[in-house]
């Protein structure tokens, strides 16, 4: 009989430990289902994992790849990671995003086409303050009247797509587009636009905000007033309210960080790889990037390998597809599962599992 | 009253990391009240859940009127002859007595049939109680009296109490005692679990003390002080506190005329509570579990906000400031409820030093955590209470009760505060623990700081309180000097026996 047994306190070699687990466990299961639809799975797993990275065929294509895909996964999920820490269940990232990106490519097509350097900064508070914005609606229903924020922000999800279909085809619509929907290429306008820093890494100015934002997180979670209040406020509410932190401003700075960054990411996004508002501008990454906050233990650093890692399975699978033919699905179902397993396996952290043949007792 | 009704024999149980019985025997002879002494964590819960049926012994046997018994669960238990009145109620807010009572009956009898069993069982025994009220607007004695009645309409030949004084006040104490009387000489046996020692003493014809898993005596209590129980109960003598000669100072906390409406639906509303607390001195607040305890704590560690002049520090208004601001002032507090509320269970013993002393102890700087100097402090609290923890960097649910609360309340008292307020602060803390937990408040007061003990337990509070006051219904009485106050005006202040009158018991 197998037994689980709590252990006196989390054990800290396997919070490390159960990421490393997963990925594995992923491996071998996502490999079973790919030889259950006919692909060689260990071909399937090295496409996911190794071609996009050190195939001279894709490397050159895919490898800058990684952190344009890794960079808003990182920025959204660090914002996202705060939240969770403190127990508020921000699910909306994906509108956040969205709406980041509306408001901050509108700020820069609205200069268009003066030039100055002024404008990108002016468009990334843009981003920020959109996001930030829609993220207030779930915070400030919660404060006043006790809504639940993972359903009004899920919800706020479609309604920022709604937003998104009608001002790609509306008011930002592109004047010079023959009437095709779609905003102007802000790639195509310097002042506004996100470049390539370094050619051939990928590297932009979403990234290098992501770097930062995770360094920022990591002194605040280990070594700042709000990050042990935010620590306090997950692991027992009560105790942080005896302590002095006050819930309604913890809800609504966690809200509102979230948004914010998840809103940069939105403007980055637009404004450099993608280049412009369209129907089908949003991409998922903001609810991806729940599975790499969890996925990274919610710590920074670990957001930050996660990040990458949730990227490289985004490049490889799309390399899968082509290459191997599998299905898009397939490829999904294999990300799910990672998160899955994490979940499954992060047991270990606080059970201990007991083998026991004991005889049941004798009465 | 003659022969054995229920034998143990040799009953163990083990818990991983613990054994909470090893070779427990003894005999429980019909009609006797026999009760079962221990601190917490001596086992009592372990012996009389295996009785009950709610857990299984590992080995060891029972036998009840000679026959083997071994109840697989608690309905088994009950069909033998075996009851038990919980120290926690299962009963709905929103139904009557009847109702609830019916819910815990296997063939529950028509209504009008069972209201009138449960008349006459409550007269028969003294308990009178209307079967139609609504639970919810019972009090806590009168709960108790339904748990009780719903025992007994069943014809119990043992009847299991799990302390059941904890939340009656003296006066309701005594009517409990009167019907377990009449029980016991009608041929019922009571095994009554306590650790009070005199109410075992006065109520108890043997005992079976029971410490850290093991039986060590079987005695008869009437001729054994209660000193002796104690001692055989703790396993060593007791220091008694010493207390200081006090003389009070000036006024430091005032509260005047503090009202709040009660949070949620199950607390309690605080009702024009008014006080004054000196320096150097100690104020027992007592009364039942559910009086507005946790609330009045609540609005004075700054939990919950009041009109700014409800509560004055030194003649400053501070009720509209939270627990960071009142911390800095000197108004420092220890809640009752040890993980979740006093310290954050998964936390480390440094986090929580951290979590009230972050401002008196200076551990933040330009809004960082100064993490070395909060271990610091955490180790000095560690050192001087005398907390057994492997280190700072243990999780505070891997300490033992009595060891986490010496933390939370010397976590408190070595931030040198101005004015403490703790609640229950030696609940569910064994005796070892208790003395000293009540020692440093003593200390504490010598050296001129003003407390307020809230306390279910009125020996504790004899032992260091200087004044007493109670509250009931949330409101705080007048209060008086310890020295002068018999057990009976303590009971009247604490609420009497909240109208519940004994119906004349006919033996």
């Amino acid at each position: 009989m197998i037994a689980l047994e709590k252990r006196p306190q989390p054990s800290q070699a396997w919070t490390w430990a159960t990421p490393v687990l997963a990925v594995l466990l992923t491996m071998l299961v996502g490999g079973l289902m790919f030889a259950a639809l006919g692909t060689p799975p260990v071909e399937a797993i090295r496409t996911i994992f190794w071609d996009p990275l050190f195939n001279p065929q894709f490397a050159s294509y895919s490898r800058p790849q990684l952190l344009v895909k890794a960079g808003p996964l990182i920025l959204i999920a660090i914002g996202l990671s705060l939240g969770f820490r403190a127990g508020i269940w921000n699910i909306g990232a994906e509108g956040q995003y969205i709406m980041g990106a509306v408001c901050g490519a509108a700020v820069g097509l609205a200069f268009y086409p003066a030039e100055s350097v002024l404008i990108f900064p002016l468009m990334v508070v843009a981003g920020a303050l959109g996001g930030w914005a829609w993220a207030m609606i779930p915070g400030l229903l919660k404060v006043k009247f006790g809504t639940n924020e993972i359903l009004v922000s899920l919800m706020l999800v479609y309604v920022a797509e709604s937003v998104l279909a009608s001002v790609s085809s509306g008011l930002l619509k592109n004047p010079d587009g023959m009437g095709f929907p779609g905003s102007r290429n802000l790639k195509q306008y310097p002042s506004g636009a996100n470049p390539e820093l370094i050619a051939g890494t990928g590297m932009h100015w979403g990234v290098v905000a992501a770097f930062i934002v995770v360094i920022l997180a990591y002194v605040l979670l280990t070594r700042h007033v709000l990050g042990f209040h935010i620590k306090l406020s997950g692991a027992a509410p009560r105790a942080a309210r005896f302590a002095g932190v006050n819930p309604a401003r913890m809800i609504l700075f966690c809200l509102g960080t979230a948004g914010a960054l998840a809103g940069m990411a939105g403007l980055f996004e637009v404004s450099g790889p993608a280049g412009q508002i369209t129907i089908d501008f949003n991409s998922g990454y903001g609810f991806t990037a729940i599975i790499v906050a969890f996925l990274g233990r919610l710590h920074p650093v670990g957001i930050l390998l996660a990040g990458l890692l949730m990227a490289l399975t985004y490049i490889g699978g799309e390399l899968a597809q082509l290459m191997l033919g599998l299905p898009g699905a397939a490829i999904q179902l294999f990300q799910g599962m990672l998160l899955f397993f994490l979940l499954a396996t992060d047991v270990l952290t606080n059970y201990r599992v007991r083998l026991s043949n004991k005889a049941k007792g004798t009465v | 009253m003659t022969g054995t009704l229920l034998s143990l024999s040799g009953l163990t149980k083990a818990y991983p990391g613990v054994v909470a019985n090893d070779d427990i025997s003894f005999d429980i002879r019909e009609g006797e009240v026999h009760a079962l002494l221990g601190e917490n964590g001596a086992g009592k819960s372990t012996l009389v859940k295996m009785i009950y049926g709610l857990v299984k012994p590992d080995s060891g046997t029972m036998t009840l009127r000679g026959a083997p018994y071994a109840p697989a669960e608690p309905r088994a238990a009950r069909a033998s002859g075996v009851a038990m009145v919980f120290q926690h109620f299962s009963l709905f807010d929103a139904l009557s007595v009847a109702e609830n009572i019916a819910l815990g009956m296997e063939d529950p009898p028509k209504p009008r049939d069972l209201a009138r069993q449960i008349r006459e069982v409550s007269e028969t025994y003294g308990l009178p109680l209307d079967p139609y009220r609504t639970v919810g607007t019972l009090s806590a004695g009168e709960r108790q009296r339904v748990e009780i009645i719903r025992c007994l309409l069943q014809n119990p030949k043992l009847l299991i109490m799990d302390e059941p004084t904890s939340v009656l006040t003296p006066q309701e104490v005594e009517i409990l005692f009167t019907t377990l009387r009449k029980l016991a000489a009608e041929g019922t046996a009571i095994l009554y679990i306590s650790h009070k020692l005199e109410e075992i003493r006065t109520l108890c014809d043997h005992a079976t003390i029971l410490r850290l898993g093991q039986k060590v005596a079987t005695c008869t209590p009437a001729e054994t002080t209660a000193r002796e129980l104690a001692e055989m109960m703790v396993g060593a003598s007791l220091k008694a506190p010493e207390a200081h000669g006090r003389t009070p100072g000036d006024v430091v906390l005032e509260i005047r005329d503090l009202s709040l409406p009660a949070p949620g639906d199950f607390g309690t509303a605080l009702r024009r509570i008014s006080m004054a607390l000196r320096a150097g001195e100690i104020l027992g607040i007592g009364g039942v579990a559910g009086n507005g305890q946790d609330e009045l704590l609540a609005a004075l560690s700054g939990e919950r906000r009041s009109a700014p002049d409800a509560i004055l520090f030194k003649g400053q208004p501070l009720g509209h400031l939270g627990p960071g601001a009142r911390r800095r002032l000197g108004l420092l507090a220890a809640p009752e409820e040890r993980l979740g509320h006093a310290a954050a269970p998964d936390m480390s013993l440094t986090e929580n030093a951290a979590l009230t002393a972050m401002g008196r102890k200076g551990l933040v700087r330009n809004g960082l955590v100064g993490w070395g100097r909060a271990e610091d402090f955490a180790r000095e609290v560690i050192a001087a209470f005398d907390v057994r923890t492997p280190g700072a960097d243990t999780a505070a649910r891997a300490l033992s009760g009595g060891n986490l609360q010496k933390f939370v309340i010397g976590r408190e008292v070595m931030q040198a505060p101005e004015v403490l307020v703790v609640n229950q602060p030696t609940w569910g803390v064994d005796a070892a623990a208790a003395a000293a937990i009540r020692q440093a408040l003593i200390d504490l007061a010598a050296k001129g700081c003003a407390v307020i003990a809230i306390s279910q337990d009125l020996d504790e509070l004899m032992e260091i309180a200087d004044r007493f006051a109670a509250l009931n219904e949330g409101r705080l009485t007048a209060s008086k000097p310890m020295a002068g106050l018999t057990l009976d005006q303590i009971g009247m202040m604490m609420g009497g026996a909240h109208d519940m009158e004994a119906a004349h018991v006919e033996t």
